[in-house]
């Protein structure tokens, strides 16, 4: 049964939008925010996320329990970040082109692997809902949220957190600050860069798992379009701080369930416009965030991407 | 030249020692990327050695699929066009440092812009209206791409997230225009803009079975190439490629270079959506992202961005993706697979950039192991 509460419905679709949609971008731009702070950039989390989404969902599936799947997710992204990661190290090769490679061919691997998995149906991650004190089963459905959200967000507190105040944290700023400051402190600069790739791609993974595990909820090939490339986006936009990055995919996630939450109330017009508002809204702060004469405010300075 | 060794001067032994060297530096050029294209398919063999599959058995289907026979050449040749204007609209730029990945947003509304001229002044005689279709996806293409080079010239936007969004933006707008106010009413599963007048398609070059597409490829090929190495434009752009603060100093004008570098491969890429839908389809519509401006990345790289190995490099990853619908059906393989090989392969090369300078082949074969 449902309420008819009119053009109330968009503003709480939007609410309940960016809660559901915001989760894959808060895990793919945290962790992508760890790559960047240690001074590489790996654009190839599109493909990670395309890939985490399948493997997660096929595990899910193979083994009917969704924590399996999420489990092989972040394992799977931890392998493609460990691959750029290594990749990258040798000379003469550019993190950015590595990236769009990975790009394809996670895209392509998870394609190649997902045909069979397009069918059938997997379990669903958990997700409780906090809408208890309302009857209206609108309020009830928006505000239904999955324990992926909750841990994405306590997630990036720790990751600031951990930037900020240990020395893991440290030893990343360090390394992609100033290579050769790092270098002069002992650190070794390619191993730390490694393995904060490899664990920004396992938490692509984990928000690629998200996609397929609980929404949307089911795998197919345009399940990502693009949302690891926004996620990369974000971070430049967040201005490499995790819980910056928390707030701006919660804002990515309204924008992207501003078209159903307009066609849930009747407005068809234009939809595919609508469709494209969180690509318009990331150009526009991407270009609102860009500079050319300053340096921009806290940007790692050994990265490729704002040289 | 007739130069009697014991008499040459040192100056002309010099020269031909430079010469000599600038030949082994080309050998090695030529060599590096195509070894990397080898060991990207012997990675893809194994790949399919893991899942039961035969790789001699999937080259063969490759060979004879894409270039056995004059049928299958026509239509490699035909998928080559749009590949050809796609992979330029990476490598312009790319010749001044700019990495843009979103050419596919170029051909799907240079495609757009086609359609919708047929539609505005259906009237026209047939040359007028392929040349006005042509005037018109070159300038929307030029624009897309010219204006991801002015927002990175401009406000510092980074070229490669920006292209990319933009692609998807692109494609948003034609779903929208093509569904929306460009829809031929008739287009029923399909949405399309109306089809176009039978005198505005684009035929076949005569005694070849493919559309003027791949000659325009071509033409627009061996034309970015003499831009780039023999004009002092493109010399220019490479020093701008180089290192733009040297370039500024020297007072070239690197914005105004890199807004018309990536606007005239943005103008070639919206010539391949106009060639689609004059050429192909027929009318403008989803058709479009066929994907041929992704491809077009992998073989901007694997020719490393110069315009004469775009050529080749095309035409075999044209040749891939003609086979796959045979090897689909022969092998029992999802259609993802070429995507799969393209992918090793992108790797293989960018791979194989780390060993530059480091491996020439011309060495080695002298016995020259330093």
């Amino acid at each position: 049964m449902t309420t008819d509460i009119g053009l109330w419905g968009v503003p709480l679709a939007i609410l309940g939008g960016a809660i559901r949609v915001s989760t894959p971008f808060i895990f793919v731009s945290v962790g992508e925010a760890l790559t960047e702070r240690s001074g590489r950039v790996n654009l190839g989390l599109e493909g990670t996320l395309v890939f985490g989404a399948m493997s997660g969902y096929a595990i899910a599936y193979l083994t009917n329990s969704a924590w399996l799947g999420l489990l092989a997710a972040a394992f799977f992204g931890m392998i493609f970040g460990l691959f750029h990661g290594w990749i990258c190290k040798l000379p003469k090769v550019n993190d950015i082109a590595i990236g769009i490679a990975l790009m394809i061919f996670g895209s392509g691997l998870a394609f190649f692997f997902g045909k069979p998995f397009i069918q059938p149906v997997a379990p669903h991650l958990p997700a409780f809902s906090l809408g208890w004190w309302s009857d209206v089963p609108q309020v009830q459905a928006a505000l239904r949220v999955n324990v992926l959200f909750i841990a994405g967000i306590a997630l990036a507190f720790a990751a600031s957190w951990m930037l900020k105040n240990t020395k893991v944290g440290l030893t990343i700023r360090v390394a992609g600050d100033s290579a050769d400051a790092a270098r002069a402190l002992g650190i070794d600069v390619n191993r730390v860069r490694l393995w904060s790739t490899a664990a920004g791609g396992a938490l692509a993974g984990i928000g690629g798992a998200y996609l397929s595990l609980y929404y949307p909820g089911s795998w197919n090939e345009g399940i990502s379009s693009g949302q690891g490339l926004m996620a990369v986006a974000l971070v430049i936009f967040a201005r490499w701080s995790p819980i910056n990055c928390a707030y701006a995919s919660l804002l990515f996630g309204g924008a992207g369930a501003l078209g159903p939450a307009l066609q849930s109330v009747g407005v068809t017009q234009g939809y595919y416009l609508f469709y494209a508002a969180p690509y318009v809204l990331t150009l526009g702060l991407l270009i609102a965030t860009s500079s050319t004469t300053r340096a921009m405010t806290s940007a790692p300075g050994e990265l490729s991407i704002t040289k | 030249m007739t130069t009697d060794a014991g008499l040459a001067s040192p100056a002309t032994r010099a020269i031909n020692a430079e010469t000599a060297e600038t030949l082994g530096r080309r050998i090695d050029a030529v060599f590096l990327p195509l070894a990397a294209l080898l060991v990207g398919m012997l990675i893809f063999s194994i790949f399919l050695l893991f899942l039961g599959k035969s790789p001699i058995e999937f080259f063969q289907i490759v060979y004879k699929a894409g270039f056995g026979t004059s049928f299958s050449w026509t239509n490699t040749l035909a998928r080559a066009a749009p590949l050809l204007l796609a992979a330029l609209c990476v490598a312009l730029p790319a010749r001044l440092g700019l990495v843009i990945i979103g050419g596919e947003g170029a051909i799907v509304l240079g495609g757009v812009a086609a359609g919708a001229v047929a539609m505005l002044a259906p009237g026209l005689p047939g040359p007028i209206g392929i040349i006005a279709m042509a005037i018109a996806a070159a300038v929307v293409g030029g624009a897309w791409i010219g204006g991801i080079g002015a927002l990175r010239h401009l406000r510092g936007v980074n070229e490669t997230i920006s292209s990319l969004l933009m692609a998807y933006i692109a494609i948003a707008l034609m779903n929208h225009l093509v569904e929306g106010p460009l829809r031929d009413p008739a287009s029923l599963n399909k949405p399309s803009t109306a089809p176009l007048p039978d005198a505005w398609r684009i035929g076949e070059i005569p005694g070849v079975g493919v559309h003027w597409g791949l000659a325009v490829g071509i033409i627009g090929c061996i034309v970015c190439w003499l831009l780039i190495e023999r004009t002092t434009w493109g010399f220019a752009a490479r020093i701008v490629g180089g290192n733009v603060k040297a370039a500024q100093i020297q007072g070239l004008p690197a914005g105004l270079l890199m807004i018309g570098f990536t606007a005239l491969g943005g103008a070639f890429a919206g010539l391949a959506g106009m060639f689609e839908v004059a050429a192909v389809h027929g009318s403008a519509n989803a058709s479009l992202a066929a994907g041929y401006g992704y491809t077009g990345i992998l073989i901007a790289f694997l020719a490393r961005h110069n315009g004469l190995a775009i050529i080749p490099a095309a035409i075999v990853f044209a040749g891939f993706e003609a086979s796959s619908g045979l090897i689909q059906r022969r092998l029992d393989l999802p259609d993802a697979t070429i995507l799969v090989l393209e992918g090793i392969v992108f790797i293989t090369i960018l791979l194989s950039d780390a060993l530059q300078d480091k491996v020439s082949i011309v060495k080695l074969m002298k016995g020259d192991r330093t």
